[in-house]
């Protein structure tokens, strides 16, 4: 099997959850990756103060896509607060895969525009 | 200087790069519309200098100085030669970009206001996109965009339109698209701009590498390029017409641009070091020259020949991969050694990765041209480009990583 494109990353990006739009939401946000164009947003519904919903959206490889749909399932429930303090290594863990630095901005892009959407700092995760 | 013809044949024993191996495998570069492979002859060249003759040019009275500066005059000659202009109004940059720069800043700032427009087009590099929308912002011209038609070319027509409009101050356009390979008539578009009182600058980066460019024929105003794309260091180009450049502002500027400072005033260098402040990039411009040096030795209509057959054949295999989509004109009279692709369930980034597993080197991204993506209605593409080392068996070798990606991918 691919060090890189293993089953469930291609799976992630083939099939990816909580993709999509909520209408309505209560936090949104929306970026990109210089380096290649690549767009990502998210809307999210607040509820008790956590991550309600959440939905991804855009087009990337599969690297951007698996990230933000295997987090999505571990952000959805966590309290909104907590969302700001998650780092690089966070993200990079939940793929489970080495990612070399041409591909980190590739793995963090969801990670950004979630912190982006909950506590409006829009700086790359480190 | 006469120079006897080399065979292309031999080429490949001149990039001493294309001895390594990466993951197991001889490297196939293509990837030379970003920047160029560089031969033996430009390495050994710049080591000599540096080894032998290295010091400031137009400054010191001794030895080293005097062959510093005859090295650096010598190759700006050379450089002017081979494209058909003046070495007076051949002036040295960092690159292309700063090329472009120059005239925005020394030119635009002081010619542009209000009312006034720049045309570009779609295809642009963005470096010759955002110098002219700061341009814009800082004296209210207004940018305008010429199209790019479905079969990846401008309309001369619209040209003709949007000039009779009357407001058209500057007209700049790419020789080459570093995305489609478009080889645009930039002769035609540059005497259409001057009949309609435009001034016209060439961005030449994509073109002065692959192709025979004869800068007296074009006439263009102003023609940028760039020497790390034809086999050289990073030193950029500007050729400009001497009546403009003469009456334009400096740039940068310091030392060695001028005649004489006063506590107050200054007066300026004459042509070219007018624009060239501070201290050149010495070695890069005299390795620049034998880059140039090397391909005459090849000859440009030979080394664009070469491009030619290797890009009809890359036309020829890439179709045989599944939901594989080209771009760019189909007319191989009208475009240049690059061929850009996308697959269908791969991302660009995903195929370049997978294709360096093999040690096939292609460009995946944006390519700095994000206007034209939307245009081509994609985030990103792959593309394969080439230079004289490339052979057919390099586009087999893509062929090849192409299907082991989509393996991978199970497509």
């Amino acid at each position: 099997m691919d060090a890189l494109y293993r089953d469930y990353i291609l799976d992630h990006y083939k099939n990816p959850r909580n993709f999509g739009e909520l209408q309505p939401h209560d936090l949104e946000f929306h970026d990109h990756n210089p380096l290649c164009g690549d767009e990502l947003g998210v809307h999210i519904v607040v509820g008790d103060g956590k991550v309600a919903e959440l939905r991804f959206h855009g087009h990337g490889c599969a690297i951007s896509q698996a990230a933000a749909s295997i987090s999505s399932d571990e952000l959805i429930g966590m309290p909104v607060e907590d969302v700001g303090k998650l780092d690089a290594d966070w993200v990079i863990d939940q793929l489970g895969i080495e990612i070399s630095p041409t591909r980190r901005k590739c793995a963090l892009l969801s990670l950004k525009v979630m912190r982006g959407a909950t506590t409006g700092d829009a700086s790359w995760p480190e | 200087m006469a120079l006897a013809t080399k065979p292309l044949a031999g080429v490949r024993a001149d990039f001493p790069v294309l001895e390594r191996e990466i993951n197991g495998h001889p490297l196939v570069y293509l990837d030379s519309a970003a920047t160029a492979q560089k031969p033996r002859q430009v390495i050994e060249t710049m080591e000599r200098f540096y080894s032998h003759s290295y010091g400031t040019v137009h400054r010191g009275v001794y030895e080293l100085g005097r062959e510093a500066t005859e090295q650096f005059e010598g190759a700006r000659e050379r450089i002017a030669a081979f494209v058909g202009w003046e070495p007076a109004c051949s002036i040295f940059t960092r690159n292309a970009t700063e090329a472009i720069n120059l005239v925005a800043f020394a030119w635009g700032r002081h010619n542009l206001g209000p009312g006034d427009e720049v045309l570009i087009t779609e295809m642009e590099h963005h470096s010759n996109i955002v110098p002219w929308q700061l341009v814009c912002e800082d004296t209210g011209a207004t940018l305008r965009y010429l199209s790019v038609g479905a079969s990846g070319e401008l309309s001369l027509d619209e040209l003709d339109a949007v000039l009779a409009e009357g407001h058209v101050k500057l007209v700049a356009v790419a020789h080459v698209s570093n995305v489609l390979g478009t080889i645009n008539p930039v002769g035609e578009i540059a005497r259409r701009a001057r009949a309609a009182g435009a001034v016209t600058l060439v961005d030449g980066a994509q073109a002065v590498p692959q192709m025979p460019v004869d800068l007296s024929a074009i006439d263009a105003d102003f023609y940028a390029w760039t020497g790390h794309k034809a086999l050289g260091p990073a030193t950029g180009l500007l050729h400009g017409r001497r009546e403009l450049l003469a009456e334009m502002r400096p740039f940068l500027s310091g030392g060695h641009m001028i005649s004489r400072v006063e506590r107050e005033r200054s007066s300026w260098n004459e042509l070219p070091w007018k624009f060239e402040a501070g201290t050149n990039a010495i070695a890069e411009a005299i390795g620049l020259g034998a880059a140039i040096d090397y391909l005459t030795q090849i000859g440009m209509e030979q080394v664009r020949e070469h491009e030619r057959e290797l890009t009809a054949y890359a036309l020829e295999r890439l179709p045989g991969i599944d939901g594989i989509t080209l771009y760019g004109p189909a007319d191989l009279d009208r475009r240049g050694g690059v061929v850009p692709f996308t697959i269908e369930g791969m991302h660009p980034h995903d195929i370049a990765e997978l294709c360096d597993r093999e040690a096939v080197c292609v460009r995946a991204g944006h390519h700095c041209a994000q206007p034209l993506m939307r245009c081509l209605g994609v985030g990103a593409t792959a593309r394969a480009s080439f230079h004289v080392y490339n052979v057919r068996e390099d586009v087999d070798r893509l062929v090849h990583a192409l299907g082991s990606a989509r393996e991978v991918f199970e497509l």
